[in-house]
C-alpha cells in the first residue's frame, strides 16, 4: 500500500491522450488542458466581473471575447464559458470582483479538439447543424450546440479553425466523428 | 428539418437543438392549500390538446438554454412565431395560421383513395 501513496497517484489522465486524425483537409488535435469555468451572473455583474477577468464579457449572442489566452464565450443572455489556455486560477479571478455571481469549475469536465484546415467548417457540419459561413458564423463566433448525438460548444479561432469543446466522457465519440467528416472533407 | 427562430439568440437555429417544454400560459395558482382536488387536477394534468393554433414552451437546450414560448399550428407543424418567456400572448390577428384547407390532411387526400 505504502507504494500507492506518491505523486504518481496525482498524475492527470488526459482524455484523449495523443489522439491525432483528420484528413489534408482538416486536421485534428487535441487541445492543450486548460482552466475552465461555467459562468452565470445578472447584467449588473458584467462590468465588474469584465474588470476582473481582464476582458469584456461579451453581452451579444453568439459572440466571444479573447485576450491573452483567456476566451469568455457567450452561451446564454446570463452565461458565459471561460478558458483560460494559460491555466490561471480563473475562480480567484472572478473571485475578485466582489459582485454576486455562480462560478463553477469546469476544466476537467471538458476537453476540446482542434480541428484546422480548408474543409474545417465542412467535417464539423458532417454532424452540427449550424451555418458556418464566414458571413454566419465569422471569426470569433461562438455556439454551443449540437454535434450529431453529443453538446459541444463551437469557438471560430481563425478562418480556418474552430476550437470544439466537448464534455470529457464524449470525446472518443466527438473524436471519431470528426475524424469521419475530416475524411469527407476532402472530397 | 426545421428552423426555429430564438428570441434570445435572435437567430433561427435548427430544430435538433431545441426542445419541447409542454403548454405556455398556465396560470400557477397562489392558493395551492385551498383548492379543490378536482380544480388541482385540471391545472396540474388537464391540457386541451388542440388541433391548430396552439401556444408552447419551448427550450433552446443545445444552445442558449432559455425557455421561450411559440405560437405553432400543430396540423402543418409550422411556427407562426415565438417570443421571449413572460410576454403575453401575441396578437393573433396579426399571425396567419395556416386554414385545415390548406394542409394535406389524411381525410382530404387518403380517405377517397380508390
Amino acid at each position: 500500500m505504502a507504494d500507492l501513496i506518491g505523486a504518481e497517484l496525482a498524475t492527470r489522465t488526459l482524455p484523449l491522450s495523443g489522439f491525432h486524425g483528420g484528413s489534408a483537409a482538416a486536421a485534428l488535435s487535441v487541445a492543450a488542458p486548460a482552466t475552465r469555468i461555467s459562468l452565470r451572473a445578472k447584467p449588473d455583474a458584467v462590468a465588474a466581473l469584465s474588470g476582473a477577468l481582464g476582458l469584456s464579457l461579451p453581452t451579444k449572442a453568439k459572440t466571444s471575447a479573447s485576450s491573452n489566452g483567456r476566451h469568455a464565450l457567450w452561451l446564454g443572455p446570463d452565461e458565459w464559458l471561460v478558458i483560460d489556455e494559460n491555466e490561471a486560477d480563473l475562480i480567484a479571478a472572478v473571485a475578485s470582483s466582489n459582485m454576486l455571481h455562480s462560478a463553477t469549475d469546469i476544466s476537467h469536465r471538458n476537453t476540446a479538439i482542434i480541428v484546422k484546415g480548408r474543409g474545417a467548417a465542412v467535417a464539423i457540419n458532417g454532424g452540427c447543424p449550424q451555418d458556418l459561413s464566414l458571413a454566419a458564423f465569422p471569426v470569433g463566433a461562438c455556439s454551443r450546440t449540437v454535434l450529431a448525438k453529443a453538446e459541444i460548444v463551437l469557438l471560430r479561432t481563425a478562418e480556418d479553425t474552430f476550437r470544439v469543446e466537448c464534455w470529457r466522457s464524449f470525446s472518443p465519440y466527438v473524436s471519431t466523428l470528426l475524424a469521419e467528416a475530416a475524411e469527407d472533407a476532402g472530397n | 428539418m426545421l428552423l426555429i427562430y430564438c428570441p434570445y439568440c435572435e437567430e433561427e437555429r435548427s430544430e435538433l437543438e431545441f426542445r419541447q417544454a409542454g403548454d405556455a400560459h398556465i396560470a400557477r395558482p397562489t392558493n395551492m392549500t385551498e383548492m379543490t382536488d378536482e380544480d388541482f387536477e385540471a391545472f396540474f394534468f388537464l391540457r386541451d390538446n388542440v388541433k391548430g393554433l396552439t401556444f408552447e414552451r419551448w427550450r433552446h437546450l443545445n444552445g442558449c438554454g432559455r425557455f421561450f414560448n411559440a405560437a405553432r399550428d400543430t396540423v402543418s407543424d409550422k411556427f407562426l412565431t415565438t417570443y421571449k418567456a413572460g410576454l403575453p400572448r401575441p396578437d393573433l390577428s396579426t399571425l396567419r395560421p395556416a386554414t385545415e384547407a390548406t394542409v394535406e390532411t389524411y381525410e382530404a387526400t387518403e380517405s377517397n383513395a380508390k
